[in-house]
């Protein structure tokens, strides 16, 4: 897909200066406190490792686990990047936060209408053809928006410029069957908090395997059952014919045993 | 035919009612509150005991579609008279489920919205469907009972007339759900632990809950027999056990299987939070009762029967609440204990199926013994088979024809 959208995080460059997260917020229209890990009021924050920041969000992935368990389909990914939340639709079954493998989607607990809140990847702006609001504010460099493939294109050429300086691994490009963010280490993703047990195939794959044999089931176990019911049906029948001309009388349904 | 008279339980009913009213101010407060506020539910855990209790709930009605299959599909039809305990426990079962998905949902208003909107990647929307769709094959195949009390015959005639596809749809649709409901955590591998996560989830929830429901309807036999009148004669109930007993080894071995093919062996010897909780669901619902019920003298006997299935069905409570809850802790940083509102929910859910329940076995013809010389196969015919338009005419008949070919020591228990 030629405009799908993504950005690149190098982990390298970023001073936890946390402005990402302030222009989140004024773009989002959240409380300006600084937090630490991602809530209802911060749909982005800092990870601190040693002296490394790693930026966590929602990471729009390509086939998002998020949107495959929606029962209401309350959760869409759009073809520009953003997966897409809509509260009217929601029923509040939280089967999202419990399936999310990077833990992002947060639910408004204290409300009596609840709806999730999650990095929404600024999709106003995406249409405008601006860069989402953490970028243009990261004043190093360390997130930079732009087209998926470009950003790939250039993670590489990071890569093989300084190979010393990072891990020849571009998380994202295809962890959980690739996302829209893509991350640049100077250190093994895993001691970044990173879960190294999810594997690149879609999550979504996992259910599939087993809701795909949902028409087998039923129609070959339509046909299985009706096919006992008129084998035994017919045993019963037989039977009862049969026991009723021993007896020299008509059959009856009496005489069925 | 004549209903069965109930053992008197007393003190149970202050004790319900007691129950239902504190289930009903802490759904107020569920309600008035928000989940955050009365549940311990939180971001990280975001499905807690009510979800257990749903699994539970399906597992224990499971018998309502296995024993339909049994009698009315496959034609084992000496166990005819548990059919209708059976379709009563599972719509009991199912409504309460129901109700409570819909007070554990945050928004309870949109709760028709799976009707509506699809998504068909999702097990939860496969879920909604087959959970609403089989409650209504349920009422249609519970409606013959209260029609027929209240003598409305013909649309009994109607229902008969399409019973046989509606029931061969109720068979698949529990057998899609009732694994469904492991479907839910195959997209969790990085969250359930390896002792329950398995690609077989839904395999090993489909076979763990024919024990259980068979389990549930033995131990309602066993109590609504208690003044010594079988409905179900030992013979037939000591296949039941039998039938219970397989499924139970098959389970065992599937499950230890899997696990050992997935490098669990680690995981089982080691003693750790997890491991107990494993091995007390397996040994509680699984191995012993399995033993117990080896043994034919344990079979026939009434104390034995209830031993074994009242293990079962506690062992598969651990299962499911294990799979729902201990499997997605991680101990000891991130735990889960149920706040005093979600119990007291979920114990006024069950006490109000359990007065639904006796109050229906009370005042509808359930449990049904047959009179003496009365073949059950006649009850069978009459009750089910046959339009029910004739059985007034069947009944009169009856003390006349019963005579001559009584098969009830065929069937003397």
């Amino acid at each position: 897909m030629p405009n799908k959208k993504a950005m690149l995080i190098d982990i390298s460059l970023c001073v936890g200066c946390n402005a990402c997260q302030a222009a989140c917020k004024e773009e989002n229209g959240l409380p300006p406190r600084e937090e630490k890990n991602l809530s209802l009021t911060a749909y982005t924050a800092l990870n601190k490792y040693n002296d490394l920041y790693v930026r966590r969000m929602c990471q729009h992935c390509d086939v998002p686990t998020c949107v495959s368990v929606c029962p209401v389909g309350a959760l869409t990914k759009s073809s520009a990047g953003p997966v897409s939340y809509d509260g009217e639709k929601c029923i509040g079954c939280r089967y999202c936060l419990q399936a999310c493998p990077f833990h992002v989607p947060k639910y408004e607990w204290s409300s009596t209408k609840p709806s999730i809140r999650k990095c929404k990847f600024c999709p106003g702006r995406i249409a405008k053809g601006l860069p989402t609001a953490c970028a243009e504010a990261c004043p190093t460099g360390a997130t930079i928006f732009g087209d998926r493939d470009t950003l790939l294109g250039e993670a590489t050429r990071r890569i093989n410029a300084e190979p010393e300086k990072y891990v020849t691994r571009i998380y994202g490009d295809l962890d959980v069957g690739g996302t829209s963010m893509l991350f640049l280490s100077p250190v093994p993703f895993e001691q970044l908090g990173f879960d190294s047990r999810l594997g690149k195939i879609p999550m979504p794959m996992l259910t599939m395997s087993a809701l795909s044999k949902v028409p087998n089931v039923l129609s070959v176990g339509g046909v299985l059952l009706a096919g006992i019911w008129w084998i035994t049906n017919r045993r019963s029948e037989v039977q009862a014919h049969e026991s009723a001309l021993k007896n020299g009388k008509l059959p009856q349904q009496e005489d069925e045993a | 035919m004549k209903a069965l008279k109930l053992p008197q339980l007393t003190g149970w009913r202050p004790i319900a009612i007691t129950l239902i009213l504190a289930g009903a101010l802490a759904a107020v407060a569920r309600f008035t509150l928000g989940l955050g506020a009365t549940t311990n539910l939180s971001d990280e855990f975001p499905w807690g005991l009510w979800i257990g209790f749903d699994f539970l709930g399906i597992g224990l009605a499971a018998s309502g579609f296995t024993i339909v299959a049994a009698v009315h599909l496959f034609h084992a039809d000496e166990y005819e008279p548990i059919v209708r305990p059976a379709i009563l426990t599972a719509f009991i079962g199912y409504l309460l489920v129901v109700l409570v998905l819909i007070i554990d949902l945050g928004r309870p208003d949109h709760f028709w919205h799976p009707l509506v909107m699809w998504n068909p990647h999702s097990v939860m929307c496969e879920i909604s469907w087959c959970l609403m769709l089989y409650t209504t094959v349920l009422s249609l195949e519970f409606a013959p009972i209260i029609l027929e009390k209240f003598h409305i015959h013909s649309p009994i005639k109607w229902i008969h007339a399409v019973s046989l596809p509606f029931m061969i749809f109720g068979v698949l649709l529990s057998t899609l759900h009732q694994s469904s409901f492991g479907s839910l955590y195959l997209i969790v591998p990085n969250r359930l632990h390896a002792l329950w996560y398995t690609p077989l989830l839904p395999v090993l929830f489909f076979i763990s809950c024919i024990a259980s429901g068979l389990s549930m309807i033995v131990l309602e036999l066993l109590i609504f027999s208690r003044d010594g009148r079988p409905f179900l004669p030992t013979r037939l109930r000591a296949n039941l056990a039998k039938a219970i007993a397989l499924t139970l080894a098959v389970y065992f071995v599937v499950r230890i299987q899997d696990l050992l093919s997935r490098g669990g062996f680690r995981d089982m010897t080691t003693l750790t939070y997890y491991s107990v909780a494993f091995w007390a669901e397996l040994l509680i619902g699984f191995v012993i009762p399995f033993a117990l019920l080896l043994f034919e003298k344990l079979r026939t006997s009434p104390a034995g029967l209830y031993s074994a299935t009242l293990m079962v069905v506690l062992g598969f409570a651990f299962n499911r609440m294990n799979t729902a809850i201990t499997g997605l802790e991680q101990y000891p940083s991130q735990t889960y204990f149920p706040s005093i509102i979600e119990i007291f929910i979920m114990l006024g859910v069950t006490a109000c199926g359990f007065c639904a329940f006796s109050f229906i076995a009370e005042y509808l013809p359930i449990f049904r013994v047959e009179e003496t010389g009365t073949s059950p196969h006649h009850e069978a015919l009459s009750g089910e088979q046959e339009p029910l338009v004739e059985s007034p005419e069947c009944e009169e008949l009856r003390p006349s024809q019963v005579g001559p070919i009584s098969h009830a020591p065929l069937h003397g228990g």
